[in-house]
């Protein structure tokens, strides 16, 4: 269950004036069971390429493989790759349409061909897995709030029962509690169902503390792709295209610079109290 | 998939076309369409697709440009053709079981298909080579006699700005909703007529509640900046006539003569 990106460029536009390179030449493996952060500055290519990788858009050049077999050849069912590998776009809240939440969440089985019962039972299950509480399961979408409506639409997703989740900036608008919320549910799913999970995202605390690895993207090429301490070690190149390495990751620079010897690879706030606890207790 | 749409789309480049006074491209398409339907012989159409040749030349815009903004009026274009082609009464030329394909009705197809291109394109090189703003600016200063008469010439033309601002932005949000259904498993392509309209309700519904959103967050923005329609409104670039808008009207006037006289006298 993995995907392999194989020299993947694709090219806006081309041949007009608006030509434009969004992602050059890709390559990437997407293990199964990853928890990934995808970094990048507004226009880097970031949805671009998860776009491609339910085929929704096509390389303009190279080859995507999912499980070995190339998702453009002719005999491959792509409908089914977009069950297996479920993407959640930006503002996924407007994509939502029917007269109550459980129908809505519905639509995705619905369309897989399964029977009423199945598709209604994996409606519940997902409702229930981003959890939402059973009260709003007949009431109209667009009377949710934000974070609400949210959570309906990765259900949406989830209802299909993806082997890979993409969410494309998932937090985008929330406020910082809609954020954790959002944020901490998507870990504790990818605990309990042990799916590949690519967080997209333009900002490096969003991810920090949840993924195993980030990859980082600058105009359309992949810069960084390794472990998050050692991506949030480069935070002076992150800086020069746009990026910041979170908060914590400065606050131990700094505190290695007037001579307390922290870890500087602590990239949650939990590990940077024990970090700088030890710290001190050997000082003293 | 939706970026094939080209009409009211504005092609970024520097032209002698795109300089020139939007008032100026408004006139010349508004006669080159009136053109377009006086002229009744081969003669006039050379003229009117020379000109037309001419002005997209002119304009830099990449012909594969125009033609992609064909595609749109192919189903509208067959019909024209057919229905011409098939009910024109006169000198029969082939007959097949009940249909009659006659002399005159290949005339008259022929031209209605080139008038139709013709038509398409002409106003293609209008809107890429103007920026919406320019266009109805034009249009609010050509159309000002008409406020004698109380006609909301400014409303009109605010109007029609927002409309030709909004199309790229609901084709983008078209686009955006119909890959996040797709991703979703929704097929917009096969089944029955009724399956297909069916399946529009899942792109239709969040794209009108889209519209209503963001016509509503724009009349707040305009409240917010003092909007209080055209009364004593000045602009920040007015619109003047140079020498080359009236060189450019001159050539309009000839063409206008030539593409009519010349069949008039040829013929």
């Amino acid at each position: 269950m993995s995907i392999i990106l194989d020299h993947v460029s694709h090219i806006y536009e081309a041949g007009t004036a608006m030509e434009f390179a969004a992602l050059k030449d890709i390559n990437l493996t997407i293990p199964e069971g990853q928890f990934i952060g995808l970094i990048g500055h507004t226009g880097s290519g970031k949805s671009t390429l998860v776009q491609h990788l339910n085929g929704l858009l096509a390389p303009t050049g190279g080859n995507i493989y999912y499980n070995g077999a190339d998702i453009h050849d002719s005999d491959f069912n792509r409908k089914e790759l977009r069950s297996k590998v479920g993407l959640v776009f930006q503002y996924p809240e407007h994509q939502l349409f029917e007269i109550d939440v459980f129908t809505d969440v519905c639509f995705g089985p619905k369309n897989l061909g399964l029977d009423k019962k199945d598709v209604e039972l994996r409606a519940y299950a997902a409702l229930k897995q981003v959890g939402l509480e059973d009260e709003y399961f007949y009431q109209s979408p667009f009377d949710l709030s934000g974070g609400q409506k949210r959570r309906v639409a990765i259900a949406g997703v989830l209802a299909m029962k993806p082997e890979v989740l993409i969410l494309d900036e998932p937090t985008a608008g929330l406020d910082p509690k809609g954020r954790d919320e959002i944020l901490d549910q998507v870990a504790k799913l990818r605990e309990e169902t042990g799916m590949t999970v690519i967080l997209v995202s333009h900002s490096m605390d969003d991810v920090a503390k949840y993924v195993d690895r980030i990859i980082v993207m600058n105009r359309g090429q992949v810069m960084f792709d390794q472990e998050p301490k050692e991506v949030f070690g480069h935070y002076k190149e992150l800086e020069e295209i746009g990026l910041a390495a979170p908060q914590v990751t400065y606050i131990m620079q700094e505190l290695r610079e007037k001579g307390l010897m922290v870890d500087t690879g602590a990239t949650t706030i939990e590990e940077a109290k024990n970090s700088i606890l030890s710290a001190l207790r050997r000082q003293r | 998939m939706l970026r094939d749409i080209t009409l009211g789309q504005y092609y970024q480049t520097d032209s002698v076309i795109h300089r020139l006074d939007p008032r100026v491209k408004l006139v010349t398409t508004f006669f080159y369409i009136i053109s377009l339907f006086i002229v009744d012989n081969w003669i006039g159409y050379l003229a009117a697709g020379l000109f037309l040749l001419a002005v997209i030349k002119l304009s830099k815009v990449p012909f594969k440009f125009m033609v992609r903004g064909m595609k749109s009026i192919v189903f509208l274009l067959l019909i024209a053709v057919v229905f011409n082609l098939f009910l024109t009464p006169g000198e029969p030329l082939v007959t097949i079981w009940k249909l009659r394909i006659t002399k005159e009705g290949i005339r008259l197809a022929g031209f209605m298909a080139v008038r139709l291109v013709f038509l398409i394109m002409g106003s293609s090189v209008m809107t890429l080579t103007t920026t919406p703003n320019n266009l109805t600016d034009a249009l609010e200063k050509l159309l000002k006699p008409l406020k004698f008469f109380k006609v909301p010439v400014h409303e009109i033309a605010m109007m029609m700005s927002i409309a030709l601002r909004f199309i790229p932005i609901l084709l983008e949000e078209t686009d955006k909703i119909m890959k996040a259904q797709i991703a979703r498993g929704a097929d917009f392509e096969s089944g029955n007529l009724i399956k297909k309209a069916k399946s529009l309700v899942p792109l239709l519904v969040p794209l009108f509640i889209s519209a209503f959103r963001r016509a509503n967050d724009l009349a707040m923005a305009m409240e917010a900046r003092c909007y209080r329609g055209g009364e004593q409104r000045t602009k920040m670039k007015p619109l003047i006539y140079r020498k080359r808008d009236f060189l450019a009207y001159g050539t309009v006037v000839c063409y206008f003569a030539a593409a009519i006289l010349a069949g008039k006298i040829l013929w």
